[in-house]
């Protein structure tokens, strides 16, 4: 596939059919996004919402890490666990190459937790900590985490870290610390808040953004659109997990 | 953490505490900075008995369903009870001035919560956080982890397409 042109008409293409299905056309080229409404802050999440995000590797920059530091400096890992090994240190979310042996053609994507339907990490946890929320997204629940690091090893992703030191000056969303694993969180505290996860946010793309956000619940949403016009695909589909990360280019 | 307190143990803490401002023997009764505005989020002599519970609520409320309100939470707490001082300091969870420390040392009591949280308003969580974020030791960068990420990813031009 020639990429450029192809996202160029994609664009096009999910800006005026968003606008038919379900958008409401403020002004001329302003569209009020469906996903971006906030749930009231004493509600619980549902299982209304099912939060996903896509990846276009078409658009995924080699030379760019932005996703990934900006997923360091909102969640603050990276550069506080000072004592930790490279092995150690956390890693939420990180950047992978990819080269066919044969052509010698690179792709370069980002993985993170994917936010799996049937997380092997939840059914392993001794405690409860390792968790689904209903809207789908994977968390630890740091409180009753013992550390014992069953779900590292249970996730095929290779996507949770576990604190190995003490750390200070954590971020106030992002409480983080020794004896326990941590992954990506979907940027929660933005979700409930209406908002993107970071990495999504400052994703630049080559030639538009290389990552959505959006509910795969909703089939007007923009995540969803694409992914019924140009499908997706899941990391090891094979193993059934049904995750909330899907990838397209690869 | 965490466990609750033991039903044993709470009336003599608690006698311990009311006994405060009568007691000599205890040494000073600790000094609690008062917050920001006018009242607590819930009286205050609720709130010295029952605090931990609201808390602790709270935390399995925001953390396993995703509620926010912000009444009992605990960066709220932060925000009105952790304020600089005339000279621009704040004092950090690990010295008795800090507002959470300070009954906490008096009474013996050990919280682990701040091992975690940030000990600071979320006003005054950004500027104490240094980013190091460039430089040489970017480890995360993608070309390192090639060799696991190659065979995890060879199954996924295999793998089928999703729903
Ligand atoms: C091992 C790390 C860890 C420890 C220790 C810890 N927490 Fe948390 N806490 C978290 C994480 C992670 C969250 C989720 C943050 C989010 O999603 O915004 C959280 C969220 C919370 C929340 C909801 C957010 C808010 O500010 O209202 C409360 C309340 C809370 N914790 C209370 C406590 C209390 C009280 C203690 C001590 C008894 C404690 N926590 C100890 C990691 C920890
Ligand atoms: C709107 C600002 C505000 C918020 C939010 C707030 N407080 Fe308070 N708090 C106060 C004020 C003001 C007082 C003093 C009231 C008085 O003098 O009677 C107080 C008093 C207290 C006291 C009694 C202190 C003493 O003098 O013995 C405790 C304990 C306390 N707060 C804990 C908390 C906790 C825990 C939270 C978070 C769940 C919280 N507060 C949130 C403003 C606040
Ligand atoms: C007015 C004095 C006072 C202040 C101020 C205070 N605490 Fe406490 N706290 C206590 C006492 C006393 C206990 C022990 C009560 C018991 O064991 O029955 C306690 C217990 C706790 C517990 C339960 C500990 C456990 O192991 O069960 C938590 C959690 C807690 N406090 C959090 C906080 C936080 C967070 C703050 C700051 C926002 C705070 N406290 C400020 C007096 C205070």
């Amino acid at each position: 596939m020639t990429m450029q042109n192809t996202d160029q008409s994609r664009r096009k293409f999910l800006g005026t059919s968003a606008a038919a299905v379900a958008g409401v056309t403020i002004a001329p080229g302003v569209l009020l996004h469906t996903p971006a409404q906030a749930r009231p802050v004493d509600q619980p999440a549902t299982s209304a919402q099912r939060w996903g995000i896509l990846i276009d590797t078409n658009q995924c920059d080699a030379g760019c890490n932005d996703c990934v530091t900006a997923c360091q400096s909102e969640n603050g890992w990276g550069s506080n666990e000072t004592k930790s090994s490279p092995e150690q240190q956390a890693e939420w979310i990180r950047k992978v190459e990819l080269k066919d042996p044969n052509t010698g053609y690179k792709q370069s994507l980002p993985v993170m937790c994917q936010h799996c339907e049937t997380p092997p990490c939840v059914d392993v946890c001794p405690t409860g900590a390792s968790m689904k929320r209903a809207d789908g997204i994977v968390l630890v629940d740091k409180h009753i985490c013992i550390g014992c690091r069953y779900c590292m090893m249970a996730c095929p992703y290779k996507a949770r870290s576990f604190i190995h030191e003490t750390l200070t000056d954590q971020k106030t969303v992002a409480p983080r610390g020794k004896g326990t694993v941590e992954s990506c969180t979907m940027c929660v505290h933005r979700v409930d808040d209406g908002g993107t996860p970071a990495c999504v946010e400052a994703c630049p793309g080559k030639n538009g953004k290389a990552m959505v956000f959006g509910d795969l619940n909703d089939p007007n949403s923009e995540i969803s659109q694409r992914l019924k016009q140009y499908g997706g695909k899941q990391i090891r589909a094979d193993l059934g997990l049904n995750p909330g990360v899907r990838y397209q280019g690869i | 953490m965490s466990f609750r307190r033991s039903i044993a143990g709470l009336p003599l803490i608690m006698a311990g505490l009311l006994a405060l401002p009568l007691s000599t023997q205890a040494g000073d009764p600790p000094q609690v900075a008062k917050g920001k505005g006018d009242a607590c989020v819930e009286p205050t002599d609720v709130m010295r008995r029952d605090h931990m519970d609201f808390l602790m609520h709270q935390r399995d409320d925001t953390m396993r369903q995703g509620i926010r309100t912000k009444k009992y939470s605990l960066n709220e707490c932060l925000e009105c009870h952790v304020q600089p001082d005339e000279s621009g300091e704040v004092a950090r969870i690990d010295s008795p001035d800090h507002f959470c420390s300070t009954c906490h040392t008096y009474a013996a009591v050990k919280v682990d919560c701040f091992e975690c949280h940030s000990d600071l308003p979320k006003s005054m969580n950004k500027a104490a956080y240094k980013h190091k974020l460039t430089g040489d030791d970017m480890h995360h960068a993608g070309i390192q982890h090639e060799d696991i990420s190659k065979g995890m990813l060879d199954a996924i031009v295999a793998g089928g397409e999703s729903k």
